[in-house]
This record gives structure tokens, sequence and C-alpha cells, in this order.
């Protein structure tokens, strides 16, 4: 018997590594080469995938199911328009700082809110939500219940010149999809991490182990907060306009993103990759239908979460053991002639 | 003096409503430890079947009510067993996910069926009639609303209690496969389970179209208001979940009386604030 190897990195994953990599030069580069109306598509679709991202962070690793992270995202675009107005700061500062203020408030959000379990504990999310939307609707300085646009100054000291503009923002868009799934995918191959993929096989064992359990969902609850509220920030720097009920939509922030998540394949790193690319596609392809298409997507989803709860990703890992993000231990057993 | 009183009795029969909003998912949590993310737009879906059923047959809505609670039963039955019982298990994502994906099916179903238009029960004098008590009016549809909670929470009390189908509920609650064992069958238990709870919602669902209009969006928020008074009250108490409803009730007619703004906003504090002081709400259940 030889002595067993223990390795993370497959040639798939590799392969995936050199392709990401192609791909993301091809991505930035994409002012140059693709339309406005394409560039603001894919710009949103990076910030859906950071939002995706980061839910799955929450829901799939430390089974905090949330259905109000339209707080956050509502939140981070608000005080881009507060920070940006009334405090003179840099739209990209402000955004930052955003960051910085829902990591603060999450605190004691997450000290109330972590009472609620599971089920509970998503529409306890989904009142802090709530109580967001409200309480902005009532500050009548930032438009009250009919919100308010960025003004053009701040708007032009972004860049000089709409593309410019644009192309910058298209760039942010990319760079925090990067950031966060780089972030996640870091924070995950991380003791922490290992520690969150423990509680989320079994907290019984994990607690049994050492592991506090409600410290590691607490980091994870203002990680994610902050940001969300950064992903927030951005989608309304591409808006320029506010309002509480576009800010604190249930179903833009919330429900795609879930749906996202459930049919690309919860708990892995790729299947909010992609989620993100199928509701897309599907969303491209049947906006027409207004009502039906998000019938269609509730009825997806059911199916998934039913027939295939890994989701799409789920089954091709199943069937052919690929991880594109080399994350799990795997063990070779070395020819003794080797060694 | 006398203003506040009236808005603190107000509030309290305004939490009969909410109360009725939420002795369905108090039921179904009790029985199956479910919580469904749907409820709100069943009980929206109930309204609108009331509304058609008026239309259709030109009946007053409490007439239509003998006509959509049984449809909301059989609703309730074929959701369970078709789908829901498929989702229970140790491992609460699926339910949670299922019925938030059947909420936005509702919702955008209502929405292809009956427009975006808000839409309102008609239920003629009953609606504007009021009775003096010394210096106070109330009106009789409140009154009305908070007898009905009050009947249909005691109805399901003693239902629990009382009841060969309670003691298979109760069984069914604190082992299922024990429950199994002793010859009931939980995939038909959980549905007759699923049937009453939406036919309670049913009869929430006609008042609250009566006493107030209503478009397909708005369930979300009737499923926050019963999720409120169920924890207000303490989970898994039935008669706690109606005090939570009053308590939730009260604090929005206080709220709308300083600022109408405030109403729904200052229900969502009252219910921060039991959070922090008594996370078990204000009467749990005795822990067994």
């Amino acid at each position: 018997m030889g002595i067993p190897t223990v390795y993370r990195a497959t040639r798939a994953s590799r392969i995936a590594m050199i392709v990401a990599v192609l791909a993301l030069i091809v991505l930035a580069a994409a002012p140059w080469w693709a339309g406005r109306a394409d560039l603001r598509l894919m710009g949103e679709i990076f910030l859906y995938l950071s939002l995706a991202c980061l839910w799955n962070l929450m829901a799939g690793y430390a089974g905090l199911v949330s259905v109000g992270q339209q707080a956050f995202v509502g939140f981070g675009g608000y005080m881009l328009f507060a920070l940006t107005i009334f405090g003179g700061l840099h739209p990209i500062t402000a955004i930052l700082m955003a960051g910085m203020l829902a990591a603060v408030l999450s605190v004691p959000i997450a000290a109330l809110i972590f009472r609620l379990k599971g089920a509970y504990f998503a529409i306890g999310t989904w009142v802090v939500a709530e109580v967001f939307r409200l309480t902005f609707a009532q500050i009548s300085a930032l438009g009250g219940g009919s919100g308010s646009s960025l003004p053009v100054g701040i708007v032009r000291s972004l860049a000089d010149g709409r593309s410019a503009r644009e192309a910058l923002s298209y760039w942010l868009a990319l760079g925090a999809a990067i950031l966060v799934i780089t972030a996640v995918y870091l924070f995950l191959r991380s003791r922490r991490g290992l520690a969150l993929t423990a509680i989320r096989d079994s907290e019984v064992a994990a607690s049994g182990l050492g592991i506090d359990i409600w410290r590691t969902k607490l980091e994870v609850y203002v990680v994610t907060s902050a940001f969300t509220a950064i992903i927030g920030g951005l989608l309304f720097l591409q808006k320029l306009r506010i309002s509480p009920d576009a800010a604190f939509s249930v179903n833009d922030w919330t429900a795609f993103v879930i749906f996202i998540v459930v049919i690309g394949g919860i708990g892995t790193l790729e299947g909010p990759i992609i989620g993100t690319l199928l509701f897309f596609l599907l969303r491209e392809t049947l906006a027409d239908f207004g009502t039906i298409y998000l019938m269609v997507l509730g009825a997806v989803a059911i199916v998934v979460m039913l027939k295939a709860p890994k989701g799409v990703w789920g089954l091709i890992r199943d069937r052919y053991d690929l991880e594109l993000f080399p994350l799990s231990y795997r063990i070779k057993l070395n020819d003794p002639k080797d060694t | 003096m006398i203003e506040w009183i009236g808005v603190i009795v107000q509030g309290v029969l305004l939490g009969g409503l909410y109360a009725l909003f939420a002795a369905g998912l108090s039921l179904i949590f009790g029985v199956m430890r479910l919580v469904n993310i749907a409820h709100g737009d069943l009980i929206i879906l109930a309204a609108y079947l009331g509304l058609s059923t008026t239309m259709t047959f030109g009946v007053h809505p409490f007439a239509a009510a003998l006509l959509v609670l049984p449809v909301m039963a059989v609703i309730g039955y074929v959701l369970q067993r078709g789908i829901l019982n498929q989702t229970l298990g140790p491992d609460i994502l699926p339910p949670l996910l299922v019925t938030f994906g059947l909420s936005v099916i509702i919702q955008n179903a209502l929405l292809e069926g009956y427009s975006a238009d808000p839409q309102k029960l008609s239920a003629g004098a009953i609606e504007t009639a009021s009775v003096n008590l010394g210096s106070l009016t109330v009106g009789i549809l409140p009154l009305l609303t908070f007898a009905i909670a009050v009947g249909v929470i005691a109805g399901l009390q003693w239902m629990f209690y009382a009841t060969a189908l309670g003691r298979g509920f109760r069984a069914v609650s604190d082992n299922q496969d024990i429950a199994q064992l002793m010859g009931l069958n939980k995939a038909h238990v959980f549905g007759l389970a699923m049937a009453m709870a939406l036919a309670v919602t049913g009869i929430a669902g006609i008042l609250l179209g009566i006493r107030t209009s209503f478009d397909p969006s708005i369930g979300g928020g009737r499923l926050i208001f019963g999720f409120e008074a169920v924890i207000i009250g303490g989970l898994g108490n039935l008669w706690g979940t109606l005090a939570g409803g009053v308590i939730l009730g009260v604090a929005q007619t206080i709220g709308a009386k300083i600022d109408p703004g405030w109403q729904v906003l200052a229900g969502h504090i009252a219910f921060l604030v039991v959070l922090a002081v008594r996370p078990n709400g204000l009467f749990p259940r005795v822990q067994h």
C-alpha cells in the first residue's frame, strides 16, 4: 500500500480555470465589441450572478434561507443616492460606504431574526425588508413614496461622456461579479469555509466538532449583507432612478435570485452561474409573455425542487463527477512502486 | 380620550381579521411543521373566488362563502397530496421554495385572470351599519369579523381536542411514523389539515374582500400580518394567535392615528419588539 495523497484540483477544474480566464478577457473587452443594449444586459447579468452567489452562500451553505435580501439591495441603492446627494461623496466611494453601513446594520438585525428558526427566519427577513421599504418611503428628502433620480452632476462625475460612463458601469458590474465569486470561493476553501460546509451537512455533527454555529452564521450574514448592499448600489447606479417599491421589490431581488439558484443547483458554486445563464435565456425568449413567463419560472422551480433538488448542476456533477471550482478533497492511492 | 378608546377598539376588531389570516398558518405549522409562503396569495385567491361567485350568481358575499369554502378546501387537499406532501422532511428548503414558487404562480395567474385593478366585494348595507356602545360607535362588520374569528378559533380548538380528526392531527404532529404504525394515513391526514386551513383562509379572504379593496399583489403583505400574529402570540397556541392578531391590529390603528403612513410600520415594529423581548411569543405553548 502506498501513501494516499489528497488533492483538490482536477483536470476539469484546471481546464475550467483557463477557459474562465480567457472568457474574462473577452468579457472585459466588451465595451469595444458589444452594442449599448447588450452591454447593459450583460451588466445586469453580472449583478444578478453576484446576488445569486451571495444568496447561495447564505441558503445553500449557512442554512439561512432569506426571502428578505431586497432589504440590503434597496438599502445599498438608497445609500448611493443619499451619500452622493447629501454627503457629496463620489458614487463609487458611496457604494463602498453603503456596504460598510450595511455590515454594521446587519448585526443588530441578525441578533433579532436569528431567534427565528428555519422557515420563520425566512419570513422574519421579509418583515425586516418591509420595515426598510416603509421607512425609506417616509423620508421625504429622498422623494418619499415616489422616489427620486440621481442628479445629472453626480452622474457626470462618474466619467466623461455617455459611452465612457456605460463602459465604467459595465466594468464595475463585471468586477463585482468576479470579486463576489472569488471571495465566496476562497472563503469556502478556507478553514471557516470548511466549518460552514460541515454546518451545511449536519449542524449537530458540526457543533459536536466544536464549531460555533451561531457565530459562523453571523459572519456569513454580515458579509453577505455588505456585498448585497454594494450590488444594490451598482444596480441603481445603472438605473439612475430609485423608488421604495423598486428598491425593495421581493420579486426582483429575491424571487428571481432564488429561482436562479434553485434551478442552477443550490449549495454549489457552479449552480448560480448556470442558473443565471438559464434565467436570462428564459427571460430574453419569454419576456413578451409577461405574467405567463413568471408562472413558467415558478413552475420550473417547483419541478426542479421536487424532481432534481440539486438543480441542473447537481445532475451534471452526479453523472460526470465534475467540479469546476475545486472545493472538495479527493484521494488518490499511490502505487507503491512510485514512492 | 374617547377618541383613543375608539382607536383601540377598532384595533382589537381588526385583530380578529389578522387572527383569521393566522389561524390557517398556525394550524398547518402545528400539524405538519410546514410554513406556507403562499398563504397570503391563497387568501387573495379566496377573495377573487368570492368575487367571481357573487358576479356569476348575483349573490351576497356571505352566500358566496358556501361555495368558496368547499372549493378552497378541495384546493388545499389536492395541493397537499399532489405537491406539498413530497416536500416534507427534515430539510426546510423544499417546502419553503416550493410554496414560494406557488406564491409567484398564484399571484401571476390572478394578474392574468383578473388584471391588476383593485376589486372589492360588495356586501350592501352591512358595510356601513354600526351600533352605539355608550358614546362609542362600532361598525357591525368589524364586530362580526371578530366574532367569526373567535368562533373559528374556538371551533378549531374543539376539533383539535374533542374529535377523532383532531386526535389524528395531534398524533401525526407528535410523531408521524408512530401515527402511521397506529393505522393513520399521514398523507391523508395532512391533506385534511390543509383542507381545513384553506377553508379558514376562505373565510378570511371573503371578509378581507368586503372590508377593503384588493389586488393580486397584496398577498405577501397578508402573509406577513398572519405570520406576525402567530409569532407574537406564541407558536402552537391558537388563542395566543388571536391575542397576537389583536396586538398587531391595535399597534396598526394607533400607528395610523399618529400618521397614516405609519400604520403598517407600527405593526412591524410591535412585532420586532415582541421578538426582542419575548422571542417565544407572549403565550407560548408549554413545551413537553
